[in-house]
């Protein structure tokens, strides 16, 4: 029992990594644009959040204030994941280059410029870069207060995550009735479905696409700020951050483009890449745990295509850019 | 007046055709200013952009052996982009080229591993050769069926056959074909299994040079090189000739993770001697960017390939000598690839602005 409450708070730690990504993604591919840096978004935003909680500390010193350290590394993730987006918007929007192209080439420049600032702040602070324990367990403790939290297993199961697994899924919601509920919301799925369309209708292509794009980045760039400042342990870790970008994109598919699909599907996900340290089974390998999500992946991107059937599918110009003259 | 108001400040209009000198001439200066650029990051570190440049150049082509260094690096980035150039021209988007280079490498590592003391020389290498080809090959042709067939969205779908391929590389690495107990190392190729050096660097060059040339050929002068390009400018208007497309989107996807095989198995025979999870190393996403930059020109990837390796290896150099990281070598890759990608733009099309316009009409 308590092996399988430690898994489930575990999954939920690399889920709320996985969730920031996926969310930032689903709205950025509302809009058709299919952004492939995420992965580079996402070192972008570790890098800077790292960043901005460390030069924070250490010009407050001793003042230092906790939740005001944790909305400066989320801000300053979220403006780093706009920049790399807004790049990204730039060039595939107004300039109509290639999106996977364009994509491929923001996550090489991304993780470039995300292991640059760990580096650079390495060598210019002289040797190590960590925030003081103090500021280390505050973002890493259950902002609930203990009582809740001492609960015999639904405490630890509810109550123990860190206060970005709880703005997460808030944001799952919001983001769901955004895109459900809200003029604006059912206007950019539209943009995402056939531009051609919304543009007869008189609906901004370049304004929707934008802002779907930069503000989705910057969402993502949260999870990669999180993966630092939880799992790492306040520390540039940039192996650990590999390939969490592209499993982002993965879950977009797995999630069907639906954000509350992703708050189970992150943590079902991230059950999946920390399995093999609590749960071994005989006669599975623990590599195989690890392709999981990729196959389960595959699986769901097959049968979806093979049923046709309408609501599961990507948006439909996802991919393509929009130009009025072009039919 | 109130048709002028209605009219945009600035609107776009395709180009039909452009002079070729022209279009050279914004290429280059994308370059120089993607250069100029790179700059900032370098001067963020304190130190002379020149100076650094110049340690990039020196430390790629100074010397002989610097140059088979980078060279080695260039030819795994050109040969995989000889194998996108294909999918890319029919617009199947194949970005599964990390996990094709993999499975070349798997297939070519097994028979190097089982086979090496049983058979001679240049045989194991044609066999070793040939398997990367197949496994490549059969590797990316599991999501062109599914696109054939259901229409799978392929971009997604070889993005996740990457990291099936590479997990499947971790699993043999610490299982089946573990070297040492415990070590999670595959054992080094026998000299056997090594491909031969000519010039100082594994014959894989040579063979991407030939590649380079039948690619060429294979795209601009045979039947089928022609279909591609039919498919990638209307798949209806294929349809309406009679091409069978899903067969063609097969065949040539076959093809090209062979190549991408192939190059799997000269980094594994030709470079590291062993095989590992990381064995592609980003090449498969890299080289996307090189077939994409070169219009899909076999011969121009020659060029785009050598000035990315000549940027990884000269910022290594640059990593010891100025204490400036050696990721930069990812930033200017970044920036030079966004002021590319950026320039075909201005190629493409053309910005009109009012008030000319309105001079054009009075004449």
């Amino acid at each position: 029992m308590t092996t399988l409450i430690a898994l489930v708070v575990a999954a939920v730690t690399f889920g709320t990594v996985l969730m920031y990504g996926t969310l930032g993604e689903i709205l950025t591919e509302k809009s058709g644009n299919l952004n492939l840096g995420v992965e580079g978004i996402m070192y972008m935003g570790g890098a800077f959040g790292l960043a901005g909680a460390f030069y924070y500390e250490k010009a407050a010193g001793a003042a230092v204030n906790g939740p005001l350290a944790v909305t400066i590394a989320i801000l300053s993730a979220f403006a780093a994941g706009m920049a790399a987006s807004a790049i990204y918007s730039f060039i595939t929007v107004t300039l109509r280059a290639n999106q996977n192209v364009t994509g491929l080439a923001l996550s090489i420049f991304g993780t470039g410029i995300g292991q640059f600032v760990g580096e650079f702040m390495r060598v210019s602070e002289g040797g190590y870069v960590a925030l003081s324990n103090g500021l280390k367990t505050f973002f890493a403790s259950p902002v609930f207060p203990p009582f809740l939290v001492n609960i015999p297993v639904a405490g630890r199961i509810f109550f123990s995550h860190t206060v970005f697994f709880y703005l997460a899924v808030l944001l799952a919601v919001l983001m769901y009735l955004f895109l459900q509920k809200t003029r604006c919301g059912m206007y950019l799925t539209a943009v995402g479905e056939s531009p051609a369309t919304s543009d007869a209708a008189g609906i901004s292509i370049t304004a929707y696409k934008y802002l779907a794009t930069t503000i989705g980045g910057g969402i993502s760039a949260i999870g990669g700020m999180v993966y630092i400042m939880t799992t790492a342990g306040c520390v540039w870790n940039h192996e650990g951050l590999s390939g969490v970008g592209w499993l982002a994109v993965a879950l977009v598919i797995f999630c069907m483009w639906r954000p509350l699909n992703a708050i189970w599907g992150s943590i079902l996900f991230g059950a999946m890449m920390i399995m093999y340290l609590r749960v071994s089974i005989p006669f599975i390998p623990t590599e195989i745990y690890k392709i999981l999500p990729y196959i389960v992946t595959v699986i769901v991107l097959v049968l979806t295509s093979m049923k046709n059937s309408r609501d599961k599918q990507p948006p439909a110009s996802l991919g393509n850019n929009y130009f009025r003259e072009e039919r | 007046m109130s048709t002028e108001n209605r009219t945009p400040l600035l609107r776009l209009a395709k180009r039909s055709e452009m002079d070729p000198r022209k279009v050279w001439c914004i290429r280059v200066a994308s370059i120089a200013i993607a250069l100029i650029l790179g700059f900032i990051p370098i001067l963020l570190t304190g130190n002379n952009p020149f100076a650094a440049y110049g340690v990039i150049v020196q430390g790629s082509l100074s010397r002989p052996i610097y140059i088979r260094q980078t060279v080695k690096i260039a030819v795994p980035l050109l040969g995989c982009a000889l194998a996108i150039a294909p999918c890319f021209k029919m617009k199947f988007w194949n970005i599964g080229a990390e996990g094709q280079i993999t499975m070349g490498a798997v297939a070519a590592t097994y028979f190097a591993l089982f086979w090496a003391d049983k058979l001679p020389h240049f045989p194991l290498l044609a066999i070793m050769f040939i398997s990367g080809a197949v496994a490549g090959g059969l590797w990316a042709l599991i999501p062109a069926f599914f696109k054939a067939k259901w229409n799978t969205n392929e971009t997604l779908f070889t993005l996740m056959m990457n990291y099936i391929a590479i997990g499947i590389v971790a699993w043999l690495q610490g299982g089946p074909w573990e070297g040492r107990k415990g070590s999670q190392l595959i054992p080094m190729f026998s000299d056997n299994a090594r491909i031969p050096t000519v010039l100082g660097v594994h014959c894989g060059w040579v063979i991407a040079l030939v590649l380079v040339v039948l690619m060429y050929i294979y795209m601009n002068r045979t039947k089928q090189g022609y279909e591609i390009a039919v498919i990638g400018d209307s798949v209806n208007t294929a349809r309406y000739a009679g091409m069978n497309v899903g067969w063609i989107m097969m065949r040539t996807m076959f093809l090209s993770g062979a190549i991408s095989g192939i190059v799997g198995f000269m980094i594994v025979s030709g470079a590291n001697y062993t095989l590992y999870s990381g064995v592609a190393n980003g090449v498969g996403f890299t080289s996307i960017t090189v077939a994409w930059l070169s219009q899909l020109n076999s011969f121009a990837m020659i060029a785009i390939s050598m000035m990315l390796a000549i940027l990884e290896k000269g910022s290594n150099t640059l990593q010891t000598r100025m204490e400036i990281p050696a990721s930069i070598a990812d930033i200017i890759t970044g920036i030079l690839l966004f002021c590319m990608l950026s320039c075909e733009f201005f190629i493409n099309y053309r910005l009109i602005f009012r008030h000319r316009e309105r001079k054009e009409v009075n004449v």
